[in-house]
């Protein structure tokens, strides 16, 4: 089972370069070989969860080879990002056909996958700057798939900033080599606990921060989400949204700042300032939107903020509040964009202004856009309400109770905001007659179907306690743990 | 002391993107704080009247480490180098697309998106 | 072929002479890239600059006539797959992913056999990179722009403005 570890970014490579070789003869072969690479994937992902263990590359020991990690935190990542991409992929049979060419979108789309897998798994700097830039490129791509002034203009601006952050990550890369003198994580934790947290590396620190913090979209550095998300494919901005900021950014900082370089109480502060920040602006500028895709956009920044918030705080039982959110986030707001793909798909509309009553008419489509939003908005027995309530318990335990308030108060508004999007997008009578164009596929209702159940099960992990949820318990260890022995 | 020097060359970089309007030099900008990194890189891999990375047989390992250049920073360079030149690709592609449908290559008059 | 697009004559003769040679360098540096600098990509990108001097000289339909674009797109996945094939044979044969399974002997010295699979990876790479470099630059350069709608106009008004 071991050998399944590498598996994770090899299939879906190999499902990415196949497909062009074949796909010139058979329109099916696309479909059937990027939904193969994802269910097998998805798999793999649960056969892993539970296991532990490194993985050399090559055969090389530690020092000399590239090696690759398996432990609680990678594990759930993992699950997120194959599961999310499953339902992405299902979705995409029917939705794609909107767009040409569709062998370039699963390519690029498993490119993005693998690069994920790869940034999860591995457990050296240099090559997660090289999977986090194969994810990235291929969204770059994807954002600009429809070719269309507004994509194309989302696009660049997420390329160029996307490229800064980038460049930002490898001079802190290179300042971290030079210190150390490695680029395996556990031997750079190793040194730096005998060098200590010198200026050289504290300026590495905040090239991480500013760098990840573009990737994730934390409020100083947000600017390029709202524009790059609504653009892309509705299957890939649930991709982008729910899986991508938090692979190669959340996931990235924390273990980075956990595992590595070992946490301060600096560092937890910042991360908790950029976190407020987050949670805060993302809602507010998100209350005034009516573009739907849009919307959601501004309520993904708010959420990450709620992770990094719980993060921040740094306690077992922040951390188990953060890790469980950004489950349920992946899940929830993959969700809502599906939605909200679906409803362009049938009337080819998404401005909330020119919807209405769409309860009625895809049926299906109401029933799990009022899950995703309950589950986004806290209401009590969808998955949202209990990672929100870990993370308040967790502010109100550490002593902040300023930031739980906030907590509270901006989970309000969310909800406020969505009750707006349910009345106009679904229940109110829409302004003029809506034109359906098309009914809804069925394999797009098997994907809305799993996520929405899915946000409901997830709910049930808080059986073995709010201290630590089914799954997030051994990821909260894994962090906690302090940083990597040698 | 030369370290800086790379960075000063990353600064001139972020000055291109940051207040540049027009796209292509957008992307120079881009690709100029690229360059200081791999030359940042390239600096940290450098050992005056060092020997060439091979070890011969029977050199004590910490003998040819305290003599020898890093070999390392060479292989990420080369690795990032082909990285950027796959982000040149598609930024210049894009460049080229925005061009077909603004008509400019000035930024500020691309301004479909706002909010 | 003579004066139909491309360049001048002196171009397209001297490129007629060096293509082949360029191109063998190319492969040299491949194949020998475990034992004198060089290796799979800066191979690939020498080869791949022989189609791009051809491209040059003589314009694109040439390029296609010595490589067609199918063929470049296949290659180009071909040998990203074979790469990750010799990966996985590392798998299958001796237990680890990217195992060298062919392995290397002390006997071997300089010569072409003593660094494993590194040989087949580097000619799988540069595989990959000539025929992925061909097409971005062959792409990039015979694009023909047609600007429309909103642009025509702003070039337009461009044009009447002083």
């Amino acid at each position: 089972m071991i050998h399944a570890i590498p598996m994770m970014v090899v299939l879906p490579l190999a499902g990415a370069f196949f497909i062009p070789m074949v796909s010139r003869r058979a329109a099916w072969v696309p479909d059937a070989v990027g939904n193969a690479v994802m269910v097998v994937l998805a798999v793999i992902s649960f056969g892993l969860i539970g296991r532990e263990g490194i993985y050399h590359v090559g055969g090389w020991p530690t020092p000399l080879g590239i090696d690759l990690r398996l432990d609680g935190l990678t594990a759930i990542l993992l699950l997120a990002v194959n599961g999310i991409g499953l339902c992405a992929a299902l979705f995409s049979v029917s939705y794609m056909e909107l767009y040409t060419s569709k062998f370039r979108y699963y390519s690029l789309f498993l490119f993005m996958v693998a690069g994920m897998n790869g940034v999860i798994i591995t457990g050296d700097l240099f090559n997660l700057y090289v999977f986090m830039e194969i994810a990235a490129i291929a969204s770059y791509a994807l954002v600009a798939f429809g070719c269309e002034h507004e994509e194309l203009e989302a696009s660049f601006k997420y390329a160029v900033l996307g490229g800064v952050a980038s460049s930002l990550i490898l001079i802190g890369i290179a300042v971290v080599y030079m210190i150390t003198g490695s680029l395996n994580m556990a031997q750079i934790a190793d040194r730096i606990q005998t060098i200590g947290l010198t200026p050289p590396i504290l300026l590495a620190l905040c090239l991480f921060v500013a760098g990840f913090g573009l990737k994730a979209a934390l409020v100083p550095f947000h600017a390029w989400l709202p524009d790059a998300h609504p653009s892309a494919p509705a299957p890939v901005s649930a991709m982008l949204s729910g899986v991508l900021i938090k692979a190669i950014g959340v996931y990235v900082m924390a273990r980075l700042f956990f595992n590595v370089f070992g946490p301060t109480s600096d560092l937890l502060a910042v991360m908790r300032l950029l976190g407020v920040l987050s949670m805060v602006i993302g809602v507010l500028l998100a209350v005034g939107q009516w573009d739907m895709k849009r919307l959601f956009a501004y309520h993904s920044i708010s959420q990450i903020g709620y992770v990094m918030l719980g993060l921040g705080l740094g306690t077992p039982l922040g951390l188990a509040g953060g890790l469980f959110h950004l489950l349920n986030h992946s899940v929830f707001k993959s969700l809502l964009f599906l939605n909200a793909g679906s409803v362009e798909y049938s009337t080819g509309r998404r401005n909330l202004k020119q919807l209405g009553g769409m309860a009625r008419i895809l049926p299906l489509t109401g029933g799990t856009t009022l899950v995703a939003s309950m589950s986004i908005g806290g209401v009590p027995p969808f998955n949202g309400f209990w990672s929100k309530l870990i993370i308040i318990f967790a502010c109100i335990r550490a002593g902040f109770y300023g930031l739980a308030g906030w907590a509270v108060l901006v989970s309000v508004i969310t909800l406020a905001s969505f009750l707006k999007v349910l009345r106009y997008g679904f229940y109110e009578a829409p302004a003029e007659k809506l034109r359906v164009e098309r009914s809804m596929a069925p394999l797009m209702a098997v994907a809305l179907l799993l996520l929405a159940i899915s946000c409901l099960a997830m709910s049930l992990f808080v059986v073995t306690g709010l201290e630590s949820p089914v799954l997030v318990d051994r990821a909260v260890e894994a962090l906690s743990a302090g940083v990597f022995g040698m | 002391m030369i370290y800086a020097l790379c960075l000063v060359l990353v600064g001139i970089g972020l000055y291109g993107v940051l207040a540049k309007k027009n796209v292509v030099k957008i992307v120079i900008g881009l690709m100029i704080m690229e360059y200081g990194i791999h030359l940042l890189l390239i600096l940290i891999g450098y050992r005056r009247n060092g020997a060439f990375p091979i070890m011969q047989p029977g050199q004590d390992p910490g003998a040819y480490a305290s003599v020898a250049v890093d070999p390392l920073p060479q292989a990420l360079v080369l690795t990032s180098i082909v990285i950027s030149l796959g982000v040149l690709a598609l930024l210049v592609a894009l460049c080229l697309r925005l061009y077909e449908k603004y008509g400019t290559f000035d930024i500020s008059e691309m301004r479909r998106l706002r909010g | 072929m003579a004066a139909e697009g491309g360049m001048s004559l002196v171009v397209k003769t001297v490129t007629r002479w060096l293509k082949g040679l360029i191109f063998l360098f190319g492969m040299y540096i491949m194949i020998y890239g475990h034992l004198t600098p060089g290796g799979g990509f800066a191979g690939g990108v020498i080869c791949a600059s022989a189609f791009i001097l051809i491209t040059l000289a003589y314009g694109a339909p040439e390029a296609y006539r010595h490589l067609p674009r199918g063929a470049a797109e296949k290659l180009d996945s071909f040998g990203a797959l074979t790469f990750l094939i010799i990966a996985l044979l590392g798998l299958w044969f001796a237990g680890v992913f990217f195992r060298n399974f062919i392995g290397t002997s002390p006997e071997s010295h300089f010569r072409l056999t003593s660094a494993g699979v590194i040989v087949p990876c580097n000619l799988a790479i540069g595989l990959k990179v000539l025929s992925s470099l061909f097409l971005v630059f062959v792409m990039l350069s015979a694009l023909h722009i047609i600007v429309s709608g909103e642009g025509r106009r702003r070039i337009e008004r461009r044009r009447h403005t002083p």
